[in-house]
């Protein structure tokens, strides 16, 4: 039974919310290691994207929701979301024509463009503050729970309870929907292989009569997508702060660069290694502990490795790691 | 005889302010198999780009079936009928063999099933591999995929930047013959070699250029009695 238990207790504090981070952080890296693949730098931007698509989804939700339109047990903020990506891939592909075309056009280093994408960052940032604010705001509606911890205990008899939050859930089912979308898209669509074709070997692409402006054009596109639903996610699961969504940055290229940048596949298993790697770190294994062990080993501390203040530093150990050891990532990236 | 197919005619030009061509001439007729040789650093390669559009021309023309194309970018060359198969970095590496004949054909919008059932015919070893990522392959089945590639837009001209760098002897030698195959089909073939004595004899005419301009033209086989060009270019 305390073997259970402390199964349970696992599951409820480390499985669940990591699994669900992750999912948010692997769509994140997506956008990332996509821009990096395909436009051939490290988008400094990334996380500001995901904050502005976010604000335009959470205005679209409050919109909706003044005139009284909700979507059932499901947050109103997953109606919200086909405006939010629009407005944002707008947004982007505007940025792409008065910023990146020009320093496409000179074929600028990819330092240079990092660079540019952090002032690019630094407008994002400054534009979300200025129409929503700085502050934390919650758009999180509809049900709460899937499971809640009580309907768990009555119905397994455990001491300890399993609850799996409606957001939990909800982010795990659409990172599923939107990566096999994705992959489905990059293997089997032309437009999708030309991509790929142009990452791989753009000289060959533009011979191969490939039109780079259309590849341009809808890396954005999906950019904002992944950008706009990894935000909303995040959000509907934690809550929305602009601050916190420029933090995402570190964790997202460090599963970007975990998994090999540039490689689609790697940036969602970084995104759950990361995650992972976070909430183990983090996490008080005192209670597990305690139905392990035998009464007299328990342990009297919380048994916490690093305070959750410190979980920024568990991406950047991650990062050094792989950067040092394996600087192309588990899954050959186009970086090192 | 009138007009060759395709001609790079009196073509001047270099990468930045010094010119590396200097009134070279480079020609094929329909169906024929052009060899360009020379030694190192002769502009054999630079004069295969100025044909195709990849280096700006400050004189001199290139022409394909009589229509002046010398403006023309690379990629609307493509379009013309004209396909290019560079000397490095010639596949898509990450993507399967089936994928990269795919892109080449990325122009087309009819189906292009028949021209990938060719390409297979004339590489059969593509056709058992064409589920395998292209940069598994070897050199030599690399170069058939480069190859093969470039032969999905059904092209008029084909024109080839040294095919054969890297691979043995063997291979070398079956390439050639399916090179000849393929300009038996009505397709004329436009080549650079390092290899010249194998290359010339295959060639219906040869091309020697010296320090960006030529030096002798003639047919391959009259090339290769020359005891000029013998004792300078194909070492005895």
């Amino acid at each position: 039974m305390d073997i259970l238990n402390a199964l349970v207790t696992f599951l409820n504090f480390v499985v669940v919310p990591a699994t669900a981070y992750g999912a948010q952080l692997a769509l994140g890296a997506l956008g990332a290691t996509l821009v990096y693949g395909i436009l051939r730098f490290s988008n400094f931007a990334q996380g500001d994207t995901m904050a502005f698509g976010t604000m335009i989804t959470i205005l679209m939700t409050w919109w909706l929701q003044s005139l009284g339109v909700s979507f059932g047990p499901l947050p109103t903020a997953l109606l919200a979301l086909p405006v939010g990506i629009a407005v944002t891939a707008l947004f982007l592909l505007m940025t792409d024509r008065v910023v990146y075309r020009f320093y496409r056009a000179q074929r600028a280093a990819p330092t240079i463009l990092v660079i540019v994408s952090l002032g690019v960052m630094f407008v994002m940032n400054g534009l979300t503050r200025i129409i929503i604010g700085a502050e934390e705001q919650n758009f999180a509606d509809g049900a709460r729970f899937l499971i809640t911890a009580g309907e768990f205990k009555t119905w397994s008899g455990l001491d300890e309870g399993l609850a799996i939050r409606a957001s939990q859930a909800i982010t795990v089912v659409t990172a599923i929907i939107v990566v096999a979308w994705l992959f489905w898209f990059l293997n089997k669509t032309r437009t999708g292989k030309s991509m790929r074709a142009f990452s791989d070997n753009e000289d060959l692409a533009l011979l191969s009569g490939i039109n780079p402006d259309h590849v341009v054009r809808i890396t954005w596109i999906i950019v904002a997508a992944l950008a706009t639903i990894a935000g909303v996610l995040y959000g509907l699961d934690k809550s929305f702060k602009p601050f916190t969504y420029f933090q995402l940055l570190l964790p997202i290229f460090a599963a970007a660069v975990v998994g090999g940048l540039g490689n689609p596949l790697g940036a969602i298993a970084g995104g759950f290694v990361v995650a992972y790697s976070e909430v183990l770190v983090t996490y008080a294994w005192k209670k597990v502990l305690g139905y392990l062990l035998p009464a007299d080993l328990a342990p009297d501390s919380l048994v916490q490795l690093l305070s959750t203040d410190y979980k920024l530093a568990v991406s950047f150990i991650i990062l050094i790691i792989v950067l040092l050891f394996m600087p192309t990532g588990l899954f050959k990236g186009k970086s090192g | 005889m009138g007009q060759p197919f395709l001609i790079g005619d009196q073509m001047t030009g270099g990468y930045g302010a010094a010119d590396i061509l200097h009134g070279c001439t480079i020609a094929v007729e329909k169906g024929e198999i052009a060899v360009i040789v020379g030694p190192n650093g002769a502009g054999k390669s630079t004069a295969m780009k100025a044909v195709f559009g990849m280096l700006k021309l400050r004189g001199g023309s290139v022409r394909l079936d009589g229509e002046d194309i010398t403006t023309l970018s690379p990629q609307d060359r493509v379009a013309k009928g004209m396909g290019f198969v560079p000397q490095t970095s010639n596949i898509f590496t990450s993507m399967t063999v089936q994928e990269n004949l795919e892109m080449g054909a990325f122009l087309r919008r009819d189906n292009i099933k028949d021209t990938m059932a060719q390409v297979y015919d004339l590489f059969p070893i593509l056709k058992e591999k064409r589920n395998q990522p292209a940069g598994e392959l070897s050199g030599g089945q690399r170069q058939q995929v480069a190859v093969g590639r470039a032969l999905m837009t059904k092209p008029k001209v084909l024109m080839l930047d040294e095919p054969t760098a890297g691979v043995s002897p063997i291979v070398m030698d079956e390439l050639f013959d399916r090179i000849i195959e393929v300009a038996r089909s009505g397709i004329s073939i436009l080549m650079v070699e390092q290899n010249a004595r194998q290359a010339l004899e295959i060639a219906d005419k040869g091309y020697v250029l010296v320090q960006g301009a030529n030096r002798f033209t003639d047919t391959g086989r009259a090339l290769m009695e020359d005891p000029e060009v013998r004792r300078s270019f194909l070492g005895g």
